[in-house]
C-alpha cells in the first residue's frame, strides 16, 4: 500500500547537507496499523511527511498504490492528499472557524461537495468522534482530547485510506491519550483505514500497532510485528525503548543481581501461554528452584504477554530450561 | 465664551473637519487594499514560506524599507508631480490621498506580514495536507487566522493616517491640520490649535475604540 524504495532526505544546513534519513526501504500494508518510533531527531516526522510529501525526498520513491507520488504534478498531488488525512500533536485546527467549520474545511476546500452534503457528512463525523454537542464551539473552549477528536474527524472528512499520525497523543493526559488510541484503533477496524504513527512512546505503539519500525539516526534500526520487536529486542535504540516503558535502569539491574545466587534467565510468554502455570509445574519436574526477580504480565494491542526474569537454583536447570522452551517460551540467558 | 474663541469660525472648522474625514476615508481604504497583498506578497515570498523567493523579498523589503524611512513631509513635496499626474492636483483633499496611501502603504504591508507570522506554521501545513492549493491557503486559513492580528494593524495605520493626513496641511492639503497651520501656528490663533487638536485626539480615539471592539469581536482564542 504504502512503499518507500531507497529514501534518502537531507536538509541543507548554512551551507551542509545534513542527512534526515537514510536509506529507507520497507512497506506498510493496506489496512494496517504501522508504528514508528524513534527519539527526537531521528527523522520520523520527516518520514512520515514523505508520505503526503509535505517533505520531498532528496532520493528515492515514495509509492501509495502503485503510483509514484514523487512524480505527481501539482494537481495530482493535491488529488493524492485528500486521500490522505493527517493528525498533528498540537492538532492545528483552525482557531477562526468552529468545530463543524473545521470538519468541513476539507470538503470545502475540495469543492466537489454540495451545502447539505457537507452538513450530513459533518454531522456523521461529530456523532462518530462524539462530539455532536459541542458543533458550534471554537478550539479555544474544548479540552485537549476534544480537539484531537476534531481533528480525526477533520482528516477522516474526504473518506481518506490513510490516516498519518504526528504524535497524535504526546500532548494529551494518559487517560485522553488511552481514549484517543482505541477510537483510533475502532476506525481502523470499521473503515479498514490504514494508520501510519509516528511517536516517541512505545506504550503507544505497544497498545495499537501491528507491526513496528524503529528509527535511529534516520535508518530503520529493527522492523516486525510489535510483540516480536519489543519482547525479543536487538538493537541498542529498541531496548532502550523497551527499557525505558518499564523503568529499569540496566546497570542498576545487573548490579541488583549481584548477591542473587543461581542462573539468571529472562523468560518470555506470549498468548495462552501466559496465563498457563507452566513455570510451577517445570520446576516441580525438574526439582529446580526458582525466584522471580523482576516480571511484568501485559498486552500487546491484543496479545497477552508475560516477561518475567528469573533466577533457578538446585536440581538441573538445564532439563528445566528445555522443558519451558519446548512449550513456547523464549528465554534469554542473563546471567550464567 | 465667545472672547475665549474670537478667532473661530465654526464652518472653517466643519469643512476642515470633513475634509480630514475624507482624507482618512479614502486614503485608508486604498492602503487597505494596496498594503494586504503587498504584506501577504512580503510573508509568502520570505524564507521558509510558500512561495519562498529570496530575491524577490530582498527586493520588496528594500523598496518597502525605503519607503518607510523618508520622512512623510519630504515624501509629500517628492511626490508633487507624481501626485498632480494621478489625482489632477497636489493641493485639497484629493492632492493628499496619493501621499498618503504611498507613505501607509508599506506600513501597513509590514503589520500584515508579521500578523500572518504569528499564525501557526502548523495551521499551514494541516491545511496543506488536506490538498489546498496556495490560494486557498492564503484566503481560507491564512487571512482568516491572522484576521484579529491584521484588524489591529489597521488600526495603528487609521491613526498614523490621522497624523500623516495633520501633516500634508504644509503642503496645502487641507483638513484640521491645515488650519491648525495657518491659523493656528502662522496667525498666532491658539484658540483654532486647540480646537483643531481637540478634534483630532477624539477622531484618534474613536478610531482606537472601533478597531479594539472589531479586534475582540474577531478573537477566537
Amino acid at each position: 500500500m504504502i512503499e518507500f524504495k531507497q529514501i534518502h532526505k537531507s536538509y541543507r544546513v548554512a551551507g551542509h547537507d545534513v542527512p534526515a534519513l537514510n536509506g529507507i526501504d520497507f512497506q506498510i500494508g493496506a489496512g494496517e496499523i504501522f508504528g514508528i518510533i524513534g527519539h527526537s531527531g531521528a527523522g520520523k516526522s520527516t518520514l512520515v511527511r514523505l508520505i503526503n510529501l509535505l517533505e520531498r525526498p532528496s532520493a528515492g520513491q515514495v509509492i501509495i498504490n502503485g503510483t509514484d507520488i514523487t512524480a505527481l504534478d501539482a494537481a495530482g498531488l493535491r488529488a493524492q492528499r485528500q486521500r490522505i488525512g493527517m493528525i498533528f500533536q498540537h492538532f492545528n485546527l483552525l482557531s477562526s472557524k468552529t468545530v463543524a467549520q473545521n470538519v468541513a474545511f476539507p470538503l470545502a476546500l475540495a469543492g466537489e461537495h454540495g451545502k447539505a452534503q457537507i452538513k450530513a457528512r459533518v454531522a456523521a463525523l461529530l456523532a462518530r468522534v462524539g462530539l455532536t454537542e459541542h458543533a458550534d464551539k471554537y478550539p479555544a473552549q474544548l479540552s485537549g482530547g476534544q480537539k484531537q477528536r476534531v481533528g480525526i474527524a477533520r482528516a477522516l472528512a474526504t473518506e481518506p485510506q490513510i490516516l498519518l499520525c504526528d504524535e497524535a497523543t504526546s500532548a494529551l493526559d494518559p487517560q485522553t491519550t488511552q481514549a484517543v488510541l482505541q477510537l483510533l484503533a475502532d476506525l481502523n477496524r470499521e473503515l479498514k483505514l490504514t494508520i501510519v504513527l509516528i511517536t516517541h512512546e512505545m506504550d503507544v505503539v505497544r497498545r495499537i500497532a501491528d507491526r513496528v519500525a524503529v528509527l535511529d539516526a534516520g535508518q530503520v534500526a529493527e522492523i516486525g510485528p510489535v510483540a516480536e520487536v519489543f519482547l525479543h529486542p536487538q538493537h541498542p535504540t529498541t531496548r532502550r525503548f523497551v527499557l525505558e516503558a518499564e523503568s529499569v535502569d540496566e546497570g542498576e539491574q545487573v548490579d541488583d543481581y549481584a548477591h542473587v545466587p543461581g542462573r539468571i534467565v529472562r523468560l518470555t510468554f506470549t498468548g495462552d501461554a501466559t496465563y498457563q502455570p507452566l513455570l510451577g509445574a517445570v520446576a516441580r519436574d525438574a526439582g529446580v528452584d526458582f525466584s522471580i526477580l523482576a516480571g511484568r504480565i501485559d498486552r500487546i494491542k491484543d496479545t497477552p504477554y508475560g516477561q518475567l526474569t528469573v533466577a533457578f537454583t538446585g536440581g538441573d536447570v538445564n532439563a528445566a530450561l528445555q522443558q519451558l522452551a519446548a512449550r513456547g517460551l523464549s528465554i534469554e540467558e542473563v546471567r550464567a | 465664551m465667545n472672547a475665549l474663541f474670537a478667532n473661530i469660525d465654526w464652518s472653517d472648522i466643519g469643512q476642515a473637519g470633513l475634509d480630514t474625514l475624507l482624507m482618512l476615508g479614502g486614503s485608508l481604504l486604498f492602503t487597505l487594499l494596496l498594503g494586504l497583498p503587498l504584506g501577504v506578497l512580503l510573508f509568502l515570498t520570505s524564507k521558509r514560506q510558500l512561495l519562498a523567493q529570496p530575491v524577490v523579498y530582498g527586493l520588496l523589503s528594500f523598496v518597502v524599507n525605503i519607503l518607510r524611512s523618508v520622512p512623510f513631509v519630504i515624501l509629500l513635496i517628492v511626490m508633487i508631480p507624481f501626485t498632480v499626474f494621478i489625482a489632477g492636483t497636489s493641493l485639497g483633499v484629493a492632492g493628499a490621498i496619493p501621499p498618503l496611501v504611498v507613505g501607509a502603504t508599506p506600513f501597513f504591508a509590514r503589520l500584515v506580514e508579521t500578523a500572518l507570522r504569528e499564525v501557526d506554521r502548523g495551521i499551514i501545513e494541516a491545511t496543506q495536507a488536506m490538498g489546498a492549493t496556495t490560494t486557498q491557503i492564503v484566503l481560507r486559513a491564512l487571512l482568516p487566522e491572522a484576521l484579529p492580528g491584521i484588524l489591529a494593524g489597521g488600526t495603528v495605520t487609521a491613526i498614523t493616517l490621522v497624523s500623516y493626513a495633520a501633516m500634508s496641511g504644509v503642503i496645502g492639503g487641507g483638513g484640521l491640520g491645515d488650519l491648525a497651520i495657518r491659523f493656528g501656528y502662522q496667525r498666532f490663533q491658539t484658540d483654532v490649535m486647540v480646537v483643531t487638536v481637540l478634534l483630532l485626539l477624539i477622531l484618534v480615539q474613536i478610531l482606537q475604540t472601533i478597531g479594539d471592539k472589531l479586534v475582540i469581536h474577531f478573537s477566537r482564542r
